[in-house]
């Protein structure tokens, strides 16, 4: 499943996205995280599904786009932190960042 | 037939609840209910061994608790079944936390996804359910897995309660909004503020500046479905496409969206022929529900799941 967690608003799209298909659980994103956005635990969304998952904590959705502006992801040299330690690759971000930071 | 109650507002839709005649609830073996608390209106649905039993849809109240209590009496209200009868219930929507007589919750996203799936069929693929306080767009397979979701829960221009605010600001009731909106001699721009606060200014000026009311009413709903559109496209819309939840009943967006989007969403009615013979009513706002009470079915048949029935 992919899951976007964020907003969009006439500024752009802010979303965090995390492929369930690919995210093992492992908790990595959650301890990099420097906002502490991020969480592990049983998937909301598909209550059949046995094995944790990474997702946006619910009262950050709405903040996305500040939370994550100071990793500019998508737009930095280096990926944001959540995405560089994730194995599978199992996070993304929208563009709007991208359209923000990038020249 | 379906019971009509209570008087008009101008912001929200009548109550109404029903029984199915042709069952005999004694006889079955799992009775389960969906309690689905939205921010404007709560949802009772009872299925007895996975067919539709009954309903009850009433306005939300002070608080979560008490809306739940209120829609399950309203449901329960002509089919003889005490709450004690009931083996298994879900709480779902926005107050699903504080549902007092459910044994668990379940996200709105996946209850609309396997609500929409029962109500429409399993050749649904786009469910896009509009909420009082949110908006979620929702691509899911033919088991009703959910395989991609978006939410917009920012602002609530997009969402049930801009359109309510708005009824009440230019007094036209909810439910006149959509044949309302096509009255009009040539479609208006549409509102052009994204924020639910600017945008009832604006329709304030456009009162004063004495712009007909339909053409605002279309200005308003055009703004809507632009606003659904966006959301949508981000996610891809895939056909079958349904509405669920209130908006659905609102021609004047549902309308203006299939323009946009170059898609028509699917007929509102049961996939279940039988049902579509019998007249079961078909409400597009009881999807949560629905899917919240087929999921208690499907625990309980699966054994991941204890019956709760006193009585
Ligand atoms: S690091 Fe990647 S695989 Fe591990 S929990 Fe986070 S999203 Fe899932
Ligand atoms: S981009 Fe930064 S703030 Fe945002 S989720 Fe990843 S690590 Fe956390």
């Amino acid at each position: 499943m992919i899951a976007n967690y964020g907003f969009k608003d006439g500024s752009g799209d802010w979303y965090v996205t995390i492929d369930t298909d690919k995210c093992n659980g492992c908790g990595k994103c959650m301890e990099v995280c420097p906002e502490k956005i991020l969480e592990v635990g049983p998937d909301e969304f598909d209550i059949f599904r046995e094995e944790p998952v990474a997702f946006v904590k619910h009262d950050e959705r709405k903040k996305v786009r500040y939370s994550c502006a100071p990793c500019k992801p998508g737009f930095c040299e280096q990926p944001a932190p959540c995405v560089a330690v994730c194995e599978p690759g199992a996070i993304s971000h929208s563009e709007g960042w991208k359209a923000l930071y990038g020249r | 037939m379906v019971q009509q109650g209570k008087p008009v507002e101008f912001w929200r839709w009548p109550e109404t609840n029903w029984v199915n005649p042709d069952i005999d609830w004694e006889k079955g073996k799992f009775v389960t209910a969906g309690v689905d608390v939205g921010s404007v209106s709560t949802q009772v649905v009872i299925l007895m061994d996975g067919e539709f039993f009954a309903f009850g849809n009433t306005r939300t109240g002070s608080d979560s608790p008490n809306s739940a209590k209120k829609g399950m009496d309203y449901a329960l209200e002509k089919t003889g079944l005490k709450l004690e009868n009931i083996d298994y219930c879900i709480g779902t929507g926005y107050g699903r936390v504080n549902v007092p007589m459910a044994q668990q919750a379940v996200t709105e996203i996946s209850c609309h996804a396997r609500g929409a799936n029962f109500m429409y069929g399993p050749d649904v693929r786009t469910v896009m359910d509009m909420g009082g306080q949110d908006c979620k767009a929702i691509n899911v397979d033919d088991r009703a897995k959910v395989l991609n979701f978006i939410m917009n829960d920012k602002c609530a221009a997009g969402t049930g309660r801009g359109m309510e605010v708005f009824a009440d600001l230019i007094h036209v009731p909810v439910w006149e909004v959509g044949p309302r909106s096509f009255q009009i001699s040539k479609e208006p721009p549409s509102i052009s503020s994204t924020c639910v606060v600017f945008a009832k200014s604006e329709v304030v000026g456009l009162l004063e500046q004495g712009v007909p009311e339909n053409e605002i009413v279309a200005a308003y709903c055009s703004a809507m479905a632009h606003r659904i559109m966006e959301l949508l496209k981000r996610l891809g819309v895939k056909e079958k496409f349904v509405i669920t939840g209130g908006i659905a009943k609102n021609e004047g967006v549902v309308k203006r969206l299939e323009k946009e989007l170059g898609i028509k969403t699917a007929e509102q009615a049961w996939a279940n022929l039988q049902y579509r013979k019998k007249n079961y009513p078909f409400d597009t706002q009881l999807a949560g529900a629905m899917g919240a009470a087929l999921f208690g079915q499907a625990f309980l048949k699966m054994g991941k799941a204890k019956s709760a029935r006193k009585a």
